[in-house]
């Protein structure tokens, strides 16, 4: 019990649950925006390895970090792109669209890559983002030196919680693209286009979707790995449901989840003798679970998810 | 002004075509990246026939790779049809494979006559128990699915890589995540001396026959179907919905259940980590171009397979990467979704739209 407590007072681990959220906040955002606007995004596990590579080889050819995002966000908003032109005017399954991205986006990116470096035993590194040192903040006691350990991309990911709650309740824009995942009808009655709105949330989504993405061969790590996403963007699409749709709550969510994640790697070390480590690394996934069936009762699913819309038919 | 129209009938030619077409297109598009690969497309599409179609052996190949994916296909066409969306094939895999390795490498020495069947259906009821887990919590909590056998797919391979390294691993194994080999007289007879083909092909083809029967013939089948249609309908009409659901979530586990089992006993002999590369997930691929009728499973698992025993076989000759055949197939989900959308409607300019109709 002494460890534990000793664990969760400790800086490092907090500062560990941050990086480990950042992906998955960057994620359930993006899922957020597609889910309210109407239309499941199974793309995103596809989209975050889109996202890695892109952000990877970017930065390697030269691009620059930022330059690097850059890209990752345009590729992941192409794929975005795709999934919503066979998911919205044509209408098709959210559910095999979604899958089909994923597979797709998961193929492009391995089969660049290989095709890029046919014969590397070791994957290349590159320079990663560094952690940012902020004049004041990275003074205070405690909060400073978690915060301080963190890089560029993570208060992107933080400040982006800011900007999608400040656009989806404080908006014009925001209102519509929420009405147009509850009630469609009433929008198109408006004169606005369903459509273009639900393929922009798509897109939006998406993109940032990749962010999640770039952070891990960009932050997290220094370069990539056929398999490092490994369901972190299927973990978002179960917290876009307990986080109840908000931005706030989908903060919380990912922050929840890496502590955990941040916790068991930290008890494995401490209890490793005692218990294999699989069982640990297998409680986030589970937790992932259980914290879906709790929410699932109580979830308020955006009206029209799932439910394709056609222009003059009601 | 364009406007989209559903058309009054799906000819038949539709439905067979477009899953046809599907698959040329997805070889065509295959050129891009082959050329952007630096690979002449007509000679790397040689070395794919080749590879596929050049020898008995390779023939023999590419059934052996076809097996997991009809039971795979099998498994995501059923539970699709009742709109159940299980994307765990992967995960069943493996609990099949787990079940089929802890009684057959020597728990029960007993003959091959008990011991297969033994095999087989744990194998089954395992994948079986994968799926009803997941259909509870959605019957029960209304817990997602898609989202809840998605991520069982990771919990199982952590799962079996901790049953790899303790109960199940072969302790002659030299400490190698391995498990301990199943014992001959386990082992389902191969089909042809010295090929890989084995009797696993025989039990996929006669489960694609009572799936076809009993989906087009049975009362189970037309519960199935109406429940995939429109649940509230058929609950309505008195079908039992849930009862419908968690029947077809067992036999769709169990299918991807025996999956593992075939491929442990009829191929490899003993359970890795690598004993799947996304057989689960080549599954929904392939159901999906079978337009979720069993029969075209069988049909959609021979294709894929040939394009992954083609592409390895390319990759070896041409030093074109083998993800090629990933890319294939991911494309081919995609052209028979807009092809599917094809057959259901019509694209009409709306001002001569009247007369079109």
């Amino acid at each position: 019990m002494m460890d534990i407590l000793n664990i969760l007072l400790s800086e490092s681990f907090w500062a560990a649950s941050l990086r480990i959220a950042t992906p998955l906040i960057f994620g359930v955002l993006g899922a957020l925006i597609c889910e309210r606007a109407g239309v499941l995004n199974l793309g995103i596990e596809g989209i975050f390895v889109v996202g890695a590579m892109c952000g990877w080889m970017a930065v390697w050819l030269g691009a620059g970090l930022w330059g690097g995002v850059l890209i990752a966000a345009l590729a992941g908003g192409f794929f975005g792109l795709l999934h919503a032109i066979l998911t919205v005017p044509l209408g098709l399954s959210q559910h095999v669209s979604g899958l089909g991205i994923t597979l797709f986006a998961t193929s492009v990116s391995y089969f660049s890559y290989r095709t890029a470096l046919p014969n590397v035993s070791s994957p290349p590194r590159i320079t990663p983002f560094q952690p940012l040192d902020l004049p004041i903040l990275s003074d205070l006691p405690f909060l400073g030196s978690v915060l301080f350990q963190q890089t560029a991309l993570t208060w992107l990911a933080l400040l982006m919680v800011g900007v999608v709650w400040y656009v989806m309740n404080r908006t014009a824009l925001g209102v519509a693209i929420q009405a147009v995942g509850d009630n469609p009808d009433s929008v198109d009655a408006q004169g606005l286009s369903v459509y273009a709105l639900r393929m922009g949330a798509i897109v939006a989504g998406s993109a940032l979707m990749a962010l999640g993405g770039a952070f891990l061969t960009m932050s997290a790590f220094d370069a990539f790995f056929f398999g490092m996403v490994n369901g972190r963007g299927w973990v978002c699409i179960a917290l876009v449901i307990f986080a109840s749709w908000r931005p706030g709550k989908a903060l919380f969510g990912a922050l929840l989840f890496g502590a955990f994640d941040a916790l068991q790697v930290r008890l494995q070390t401490e209890m490793g003798a005692l218990v294999p480590g699989q069982v640990f690394l297998m409680a986030p996934y589970i937790l992932s679970i259980i914290a879906l069936v709790i929410a699932a009762r109580s979830a308020d699913y955006p009206r029209a998810l799932l439910t394709p819309w056609f222009k003059g038919q009601r | 002004m364009i406007r989209i129209e559903p058309r009054n009938s799906t000819s038949r030619a539709f439905a067979l075509g477009i899953p046809i077409l599907s698959a040329v297109v997805s070889l065509a598009l295959a050129a891009i990246p082959l050329m952007l690969a630096g690979a002449n497309p007509i000679v790397a599409y040689g070395e794919m026939i080749k590879g596929v179609f050049g020898s008995v052996f390779s023939i023999s190949e590419m059934l052996t790779r076809a097996t997991p994916l009809i039971f795979t296909g099998l498994a995501a066409a059923l539970a699709f049809r009742a709109k159940l969306w299980n994307i765990g094939a992967e995960g069943q895999l493996y609990l099949g494979a787990m079940a089929a390795v802890a009684v057959g490498s020597g728990a029960f020495d007993v003959p091959g006559i008990i011991l297969i069947p033994l095999i087989i259906l744990l194998g089954a009821a395992a994948g079986a128990a994968g799926m009803a887990a997941p259909t509870y919590l959605k019957i029960r909590f209304g817990a997602d699915e898609v989202v809840t056998t998605l991520l069982l797919n990771f919990i199982i391979l952590i799962f079996l890589q901790m049953m790899l390294e303790g109960p199940l691993q072969d302790p002659m194994g030299l400490g190698w995540p391995q498990s301990a080999p199943v014992l001959d007289q386990g082992m389902l007879p191969p089909l042809v001396d010295r090929m890989r083909i084995h009797s696993g092909l025989i039990i996929a083809l006669v489960a694609a026959g009572i799936a076809q029967f009993m989906l087009a013939r049975s009362v189970w089948g037309f519960k199935l179907r109406a429940v995939g249609e429109n649940a509230a309908a058929a609950r309505h009409a008195g079908i039992n919905v849930n009862r419908s659901l968690f029947g077809v979530a067992i036999i769709s586990g169990g299918l991807a259940g025996l999956a593992g089992a075939s491929e442990v006993a009829g191929l490899k002999g003993y359970l890795t980590a690598d004993l799947s590369p996304g057989f689960g997930y080549t599954g929904i691929v392939v159901a999906m171009l079978a337009g979720l009728s069993p029969v075209g499973v069988v049909i959609a698992a021979l294709f894929i397979a040939s394009v992954f025993v083609g592409a390895d076989s390319m990759s070896r000759a041409m030093g074109v990467s083998s993800f090629l055949a990933d890319l294939v197939v991911s494309m081919s989900l995609l052209c028979v979704l807009v092809g599917g959308f094809v057959a259901k409607y019509r694209i009409i300019r709306a001002d001569t739209g009247k007369a079109a109709r």
